[in-house]
């Protein structure tokens, strides 16, 4: 029992939250502090596992190796900092916010089980747990915008998770198995010389799977929804979708993938080329979209397609080489540098939007002379989305390109890169408003100690993990062994 | 544990300017003074280790005042530093063009904190570039080099700073990528990322013909933009004419090297087959920069970017002196890299002198300013005379040792008429340096220009270390020459030349 401590902790603080809030009248802010302490709690209790040997659980339905622990450590964190980050914003729905903490907790728990499920039924059942949380939360303020993001998340949802169902379903109505291991058992006991496209079952519930997923990580062509429902939600939301739901989707992407779909039969190479053309799209669609965007929100959507894009690449490289973890090591880095340079950008763009009362890039005029410390930040992190060196975005990319030249994809890579000098051009659009125009109008930025504790910690996360990686990919070594059928 | 001599040498600036960003006030003369001894102890530092530096021949290729650490051991990235024959004149060049920038921007008075953190960072770049024996730190460098010379020339440039300051940036990216390319492909045939090592050893190996050609030509295209070489040199009359002086002088003076120093000590070194097989293509661009960069600059009528076309002429030298694969010409490159960082950037220092007094860059509207600013025409003509290549100038004897070994080596078939063609270049600088002295401080004196100040005493002093730099290695170029030497002779030695 003691295996599932996290996830009991999140459960119970969850709880704990809804009913404080029955009895807090006036500071709720003691909610977002009780959230963190949990979450806490819950990083300790699976910190203690993570030596543990890996081992399934009910069944084969969960896998409990480091790759869960990792991404559990992960998705704790990033959900603690976007609590920290929500303190300021929660004063726009006053009333809601023990609903809005929990709602956090449970797409945090979902998350957590959507990297740990060994099976086809616990992987859709984690998926629903976050995609219902997040159809609330996107919907949260309340107002126009929201409540059309809401439902178009919602809608669209609802279309992809019945895609995926069905390829789930396919997939199992040819192997007659629901657990991973007994898949790849199935698959091995094709005669050899098949390949996939004799076989048109698996073959098409690959290709459900790949839309479903594809729709929760934001993939071309899935992607028509992120623009509307990055602006439409509230900004923390916003930021949670980006780097916390769309890791989530990659991990259960990897996980599914990587273990049955790669051996034998060379199905592996099959779908690396769907992913490599699907990642070329995006990564080029993504950033071309985002130049003419005025809306920050909007552009970080588009930007966020691109940077599904560039994952997808190394999603690839796996693919087109299994045997190398390079691949699986990249796409981890990529997913955790992202992720921390997303939320610098999303942090400072919380705390700078709440004081001017815009999200349009416009509002962001001469920002540098009125707000240094915000300005800096802000661009510290468009630059390491650039992938500028030496912030941890640089080295994500350059291990990326390096798996995919590896994997024998060195024309992705040339995509990948020279998509890197189209997104210098709106990155810099904002740095260049910042720090080349003058003030608008003189704002000062206020913002709460969780705020500017969580934009600290990730700014400082940009810089550490880009100068001295070698602990976190060490880490993620070990995580990407993972895998036990 | 010897003293880290380039650890602190690189590191210095940056390290000083992040203090300086965080310090919560300080007075411009404070941060102008600091900034000054942030770039003075690395130029002592770096004078010392020239000094230091073994030259006896037997040290040939042998890198020296090494430094080198584990870095990140999953991508077998490494902290290595050190210094040859090669890299070494850059370093005493860019050390000493960070403190001569320092002393050019004395006169900013716009953002003041700002412009020399920007400043300083910079310089950090450009020196890890030059020393950096590791792929994966030498890229690093290369490309946080821009993010400061995004904002030096977007925030206090001149014209249409913002559009040429992003140009210049997407250009040099577009070439990163490349690099970037070749790297990794470099780095998954051999397993390193290990400069001296790779140098050192047969890519024949590892790599298919095909694939050798194509890594070669991902370095180049890389290399080639930042030198500029053309068809890639468009970004490189924008980002100087529109850049503030100090900027100006470390582009033309550091900046391009780094290009022509990466193709030395990538592609020369580790490519000697493919060198050679297309040196005639290379070649020929040199020679479309020589004439076409020397043409062009003789129809400008804007001061700078007459200065900034001139570079696009004179890098083709340094081309031609590589790609001829002979060891005379390759020193002669790296000695005109080293030359043309001294003369350019008085040249454009000067002229920002001329600028800041005059308000006026048009030649055009310039005239007869010898009356009023005696100083800085005497200034501006004896750097003219090195551009132009008169003996006693540093400008001379890396010109002469081009020409000399390019029509010498053998190495290269019709590397004389590569040669002869790239002559054309020196009669047309001088008649683009005679020109210009002529029609801005030559003729009579105009009246707008009555109360023109002439240069002042910070500024004389600069000038006179140019020109201190430019008459000492051009009467005694031995103090340089035998550096070089280490360096280039292992290279020319692959090719017989």
């Amino acid at each position: 029992m003691d295996l599932f401590m996290p996830e009991i902790i999140i459960l119970i603080t969850a709880i704990l939250v809804i009913i404080t809030d029955l009895f807090l009248t006036k500071s709720k802010r003691y909610l977002a502090y009780l959230s963190l302490l949990g979450l806490a709690a819950a990083a300790v209790a699976t910190a203690l596992n993570w030596n543990n040997p890996p081992e399934m659980a009910f069944g084969g339905m969960l896998a409990l190796d480091s790759y869960s622990s990792f991404f559990r450590i992960l998705f704790i964190c990033l959900s603690g900092l976007v609590i920290m980050a929500s303190t300021d914003y929660v004063t726009k729905f006053k009333r809601f916010q023990g609903e809005y903490y929990a709602l956090v907790l449970f797409a945090l728990l979902g998350m957590i089980m959507m990297a740990s499920t060994a099976n086809l039924i616990t992987m859709y059942l984690s998926l629903e747990l976050t995609g219902l949380s997040f159809y609330v939360l996107v919907g949260f303020l309340k107002d126009q915008n929201s409540t059309e993001s809401a439902l178009k998340y919602l809608l669209l949802g609802g279309v992809a998770s019945a895609m995926l169902v069905f390829g789930l379903v396919i997939i199992y109505g040819f192997s007659g198995e629901t657990n991973l291991g007994g898949i790849v058992n199935y698959i091995q006991t094709l005669p050899s010389g098949t390949d996939i496209t004799t076989h048109a079952g698996l073959l098409l519930g690959i290709i459900l799977t790949i839309t479903g997923l594809g729709f929760k990580v934001a993939a071309v062509p899935f992607q028509f929804w992120v623009p509307d429902v990055y602006q439409g939600s509230p900004t923390p939301i916003t930021l949670y979708l980006s780097i916390a739901s769309k890791a989530a989707g990659f991990a259960l992407f990897l996980r599914l993938f990587y273990t049955v779909f790669t051996d034998p039969l060379a199905l592996s190479q099959e779908w690396a080329l769907i992913i490599a053309i699907l990642a070329a799209v995006g990564m080029t669609l993504g950033n071309v979209l985002a130049i003419p965007q005025k809306n920050i929100k909007r552009m970080l959507g588009y930007s966020s397609i691109a940077h599904a894009g560039y994952i997808l690449v190394a999603l690839a490289a796996v693919g087109n080489a299994p045997e190398l973890a390079d691949g699986r090591i990249s796409l981890l880095f990529y997913l955790v540098a992202f992720a921390v340079s997303d939320l610098a950008a999303f942090i400072s763009i919380i705390a700078i939007s709440r004081s001017t009362g815009s999200d349009e890039i416009s509002s962001y005029e001469g920002l540098a002379k009125t707000n240094p410390v915000y300005a800096s930040a802000l661009t510290l992190a468009l630059l390491s989305l650039t992938g500028f060196p030496p912030l941890a975005g640089f080295l994500a990319k350059y291990y990326i390109f390096s798996a995919s030249v590896q994997a024998d994809m060195l024309w992705l890579m040339i995509i990948a890169a020279v998509n890197t000098v189209i997104s210098a051009v709106f990155y810099f659009n904002v740095i260049r408003v910042m720090w080349l125009r003058p003030a608008r109008q003189d704002v000062r930025v206020l913002a709460s100690w969780p705020l500017k504790l969580a934009l600290g910690i990730s700014g400082l996360a940009v810089l550490i993990f880009g100068i001295v990686p070698e602990t976190l990919l060490n880490l993620i070594e070990k995580a990407a062994e993972l895998i036990i059928h | 544990m010897s003293i880290p001599y380039l650890t602190l040498i690189t590191f210095l600036p940056a390290a000083g300017a992040i203090l300086m960003a965080l310090w919560p006030r300080l007075s411009g003369r404070a941060i102008k003074i600091s900034s000054l001894l942030l770039t003075l102890v690395p130029l002592v530092l770096s004078l010392v280790v020239f000094a230091g530096f073994d030259r006896s021949s037997s040290m040939a290729g042998v890198i020296q005042f090494e430094e080198n650490l584990p870095w990140i051991s999953l991508l077998n990235a490494n902290y290595h530093l050190g210094v040859d024959g090669l890299s070494l004149p850059f370093l005493v060049l860019t050390t000493l063009l960070g403190v001569l920038a320092v002393l050019i921007s004395w006169k900013v008075d716009l953002r003041i904190k700002e412009f020399f953190v920007w400043l300083l960072i910079l310089q950090t770049s450009i020196t890890g570039v030059f020393v950096s024996l590791d792929l994966l730190l030498f890229f690093i460098f290369w490309e946080l080099e821009l993010i400061p010379m995004y904002f030096l020339i977007s925030i206090w440039g001149a014209g249409r700073k913002e559009y040429s300051a992003l140009k210049y940036v997407l250009y040099t990216l577009f070439g990163g990528a490349f690099i970037l390319a070749g790297i990794l492909i470099l780095f998954f045939a051999t397993g390193s990322l290990d400069i001296a090592s790779l140098a050192s050893t047969d890519l024949n190996n590892f790599l298919r013909p095909a694939m050798m050609v194509l890594t070669f030509f991902m370095f180049f295209i890389g290399f080639a933009i930042k030198l500029p070489a053309f068809p890639f040199h468009t970004w490189l009359p924008d980002a100087h004419t529109d850049a503030p002086t100090a900027a100006s002088v470390i582009l033309a003076g550091t900046l391009l090297k780094m290009g022509g120093y990466a193709m030395l000590r990538l592609n020369v070194a580790m490519f000697p087959d493919v060198c050679r097989d297309w040196a005639p293509l290379i070649l020929t661009i040199a020679v479309i920069n020589v004439i076409y960069g020397a043409a062009i600059t003789l129809k400008q009528t804007d001061i700078k970017r007459l200065i900034a076309y001139s570079s696009v002429s004179h890098m083709g030298f340094v081309l031609l002196g590589i790609f001829t694969l002979g060891e005379i010409s390759m020193n002669g490159a790296v000695l005109q890299m080293f030359s043309h960082g001294i003369i350019t950037g008085l040249l454009f220092a000067i002229t920002g002198v001329v600028m800041h007094n005059t308000h006026e860059r048009d030649i055009n509207k310039l005239g007869g300013l010898a009356k009023q600013m005696p100083r800085t025409a005497i200034i501006f003509i004896l750097a003219g005379l090195g551009a132009m290549a008169v003996p006693a100038t540093s400008g001379f004897i890396a010109e002469v040792s081009v020409f000399l070994g390019s029509f010498q080596s053998s190495v290269v078939p019709g590397g004389q008429v590569f040669t002869m063609l790239c002559l054309l270049g020196l009669v047309l600088a001088a008649a683009y340096i005679l020109w210009t002295v002529q029609r801005v401080f030559l003729g009579p004196g105009l009246e707008k220009f009555q109360m023109v100040k002439d240069a002042d005493k910070t500024e004389i002093v600069f000038s006179l270390v140019f020109l201190v730099v430019m008459f000492g290695v051009g009467l005694y170029p031995q103090i340089i020459v035998d550096v070089i030497q280490t360096g280039v002779a292992p290279l020319a030695a692959v090719f017989g030349g």
